[in-house]
């Protein structure tokens, strides 16, 4: 095992609209060690979401390498990305991440049963995690009768349930007002710390990058500033 | 509805649910489908029900299930092709356990004769007890008696014909038959009974009287023209006709498939007609069916996307959308052949078509239809919709499998 989580080597994408080719990125390198809490920045159309989710595997890059968790994502077919995903990865996007047929408790159940876990540990790992995002009473309802932030915490829940290698999370805040936001941080920070797990998310809001511990901006598809923060 | 150790697997649970998360839709197709299911098990039973009641009416109307003949009697049935009675080995054949009656008649054309009218009939010389279990006879005498005996002096005929000879009962007739010298016999009978039947061509077609008194009329001796035999399995006359065959390989042996080559098509267009309407129903059905899932899965892309996300396997993606559709097939199958039930077990008092009889008649329909289960028909309708529907749903459910643009999961 590599003690990087996330490893880019020359990664390009181009979206090819008609004929039309857009640059979304442009020769990405980069490393993301274990137990990192970085954030992608920069402004609209940069490439953020493009760069999440190629590390995620729901893309493929143009060029370049891709290793998550010591496996070339890049080189990976359906089945096995597919399988990557289950026991590595971790996804918060912007909004409708959970099942909407499903309870809370169910939602977070919902890796863990594909995973093959008993229905005894699912059920227990799911009500412990529910009292982690505070969430304790509202297992039992549907995505439709919870809030906003109440959705991202049992996205984050599940993201996080199964302990993968990393989690990544597009602009989780986005939908969320600001207080919403700074206690799901808060929750972020304290996941990042307690569970062995990297976080990599992408933001706009000027909150998040204040929680993370490294800063990476991005501009047309490039790299333009990496930094770390005390 | 939690999903515990006990509780069914995760891609039933979602469909389950998926399923009412519209259930107006959900409701309607699954109704629609049922609704085809029900029509197509209900038209089946009263079709074949209408067949088999034709079928068995006919083979009653004097033809049987095996007809015994001199050869040449078919293609022109006079009394030249007359046969001796059963010997004693043909008796020992006839006597075997699947034959269930036989008799032997003499059946000739011949004039009858009122003092106002006459008509041309089909003289029948029978054993009175020999027809029972063999021919509609015995049970069709309304008014006056049955014929007693093979020596009964009396006519029994049908009460159309009656009517037409403007005779009844305990009046005198003529009747006028070629003998086997080739001369016009004649003699007088006394009508005893009168007979009602369907069809009531019938009725004007046969006039009864006993076997030995046919056979002296027609200085026939102890011949007779025909001897026909009832089986226990109507559909498997083969081994029958093989022991008959082998006992009198003089004679002409032939079960009423070749008899009555009407009846066999009779039976054959009623299996097509049924086949048209089963895939017409389906053709309906499958496109409500498809037009439903594929709306179902465009709506879900998101979602489908979000499993794809969370690393779903795409079998499970596809396995679920195919459970979607066999849970509502399943729900319709069920609903539409409880509801055939419920109809075919409502209509066991038969159908009275009575008041459009005289023209269905014509066309060989009895007035009155009794549906008939016909297991092969129902299991054939629910195969087809059970099969046919699964079929029907891999598009939709590929198309859910499939690779998901990310931007569907990702873009608010
Ligand atoms: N599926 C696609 N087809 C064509 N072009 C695309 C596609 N997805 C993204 N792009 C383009 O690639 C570039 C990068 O887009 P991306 O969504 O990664 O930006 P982003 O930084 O996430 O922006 P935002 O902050 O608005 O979410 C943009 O120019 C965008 O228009
Ligand atoms: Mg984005």
């Amino acid at each position: 095992m590599t003690e990087h989580t996330v490893i880019l080597r020359n990664v390009s994408k181009v979206y090819h609209q008609n004929t039309l080719a857009v640059q979304a990125l442009t020769d990405i390198n980069l490393d993301i060690p274990k137990k990192e809490l970085a954030c992608l920045s920069g402004p609209s159309g940069s490439g953020k979401s493009t760069l999440l989710n190629l590390i995620g595997g729901l893309d493929k890059p143009t060029s370049g390498e891709i290793t998550v968790d010591g496996q070339r994502v890049d080189l990976l077919g359906k089945a096995e990305l597919a399988a990557l995903r289950l026991h590595k990865i971790g996804f918060v996007f912007q909004a409708y991440n959970l099942i909407p047929v499903l309870t809370a408790r169910e939602n977070i159940e919902f890796v863990m049963q594909l995973q093959g876990i008993s229905a005894a540990e699912r059920r227990a790992r799911a009500m412990d995690i529910l009292k982690e995002v505070d969430l304790t009473g509202l297992e039992d309802r549907r995505p439709g009768e919870l809030s906003g932030g109440q959705q991202q915490r049992v996205a984050v829940a599940r993201a996080i349930v199964s302990e993968p290698s990393l989690v990544l999370a597009d602009e989780p805040t986005a939908n969320l007002d600001s207080k919403t936001a700074q206690a799901l941080m808060e929750l972020l920070v304290h996941m990042n710390q307690e569970h062995n797990v990297t976080f990599l998310f992408s933001t706009h809001d000027r909150l998040v990058m204040d929680f993370s511990r490294r800063l990476i901006k991005l501009h047309d598809g490039r790299i333009v500033d990496d930094q770390r923060r005390t | 509805m939690p999903f515990d150790a006990g509780s069914p697997p995760l891609v039933v649970t979602l469909a389950w649910r998926n399923l009412w998360r519209h259930a107006r839709r959900t409701l309607m197709i699954l109704f629609a489908f049922a609704l085809g299911v029900w029509s197509m098990v209900v038209i089946a039973a009263i079709s074949r029900g209408s067949m088999e009641q034709q079928l068995d009416k006919a083979i009653l109307t004097l033809t049987g299930h095996i007809q015994l003949h001199a050869p040449g009697y078919r293609d022109d049935p006079a009394i030249e092709y007359r046969l001796a009675p059963p010997d004693a080995l043909l008796r020992a054949a006839l006597a075997g356990r699947e034959v269930s009656a036989w008799a032997s008649r003499v059946r000739v054309p011949a004039v009858i004769a009122s003092e106002r009218e006459s008509a041309g009939v089909t003289l029948v010389g029978i054993d009175p007890a020999g027809e029972r279990g063999l021919s509609f006879i015995p049970a069709a005498v309304t008014a006056g008696r049955y014929l007693e005996s093979p020596d009964d002096q009396g006519l029994v005929l049908g009460r159309k014909l009656a009517e037409r000879l403007e005779t009844g009962l305990g009046r005198r007739v003529v009747l006028m038959s070629q003998d086997v010298n080739n001369q016009l016999g004649d003699r007088g009978f006394r009508v005893v009974g009168l007979f009602d039947t369907q069809p009531r061509q019938a009725e004007e077609a046969y006039v009864f009287i006993g076997r030995a008194t046919a056979q002296q009329m027609l200085k026939l001796n102890d011949a007779v023209t025909e001897i026909a035999v009832m089986i226990r399995d109507r559909d498997r006359p083969e081994a029958t006709l093989d022991r008959l065959r082998a006992a009198a390989p003089g004679l002409d042996i032939e079960p009423w498939t070749v008899i009555e080559p009407l009846l066999v098509l009779t039976q054959k267009i009623t299996d097509v007609i049924l086949i048209i309407w089963y895939a017409i129903v389906f053709a309906a059905m499958s496109f409500g069916l498809i037009n439903t899932l594929l709306m179902a899965v465009f709506e879900r892309t998101r979602e489908f996307g979000l499993f794809q996300a969370l690393g779903m396997p795409p079998r499970h993606i596809l396995g679920q959308v195919l459970v979607e559709s066999l849970i509502l097939l399943l729900l319709a199958l069920l609903l539409g052949n409880l509801a055939a039930w419920a109809t075919i077990a409502s209509l066991k008092g038969g159908i009275d078509l009575s008041a459009v009889a005289e023209g269905m008649e014509l066309v060989g329909i009895a007035p009155v239809i009794y549906p008939a289960w016909a297991p092969a028909d129902m299991l054939a309708a629910n195969a087809l919709v059970f099969v046919l529907g699964i079929a029907a749903s891999l598009y939709p459910a590929w198309r859910a499998a499939r690779h998901v643009p990310v931007e569907a999961i990702t873009r608010v």
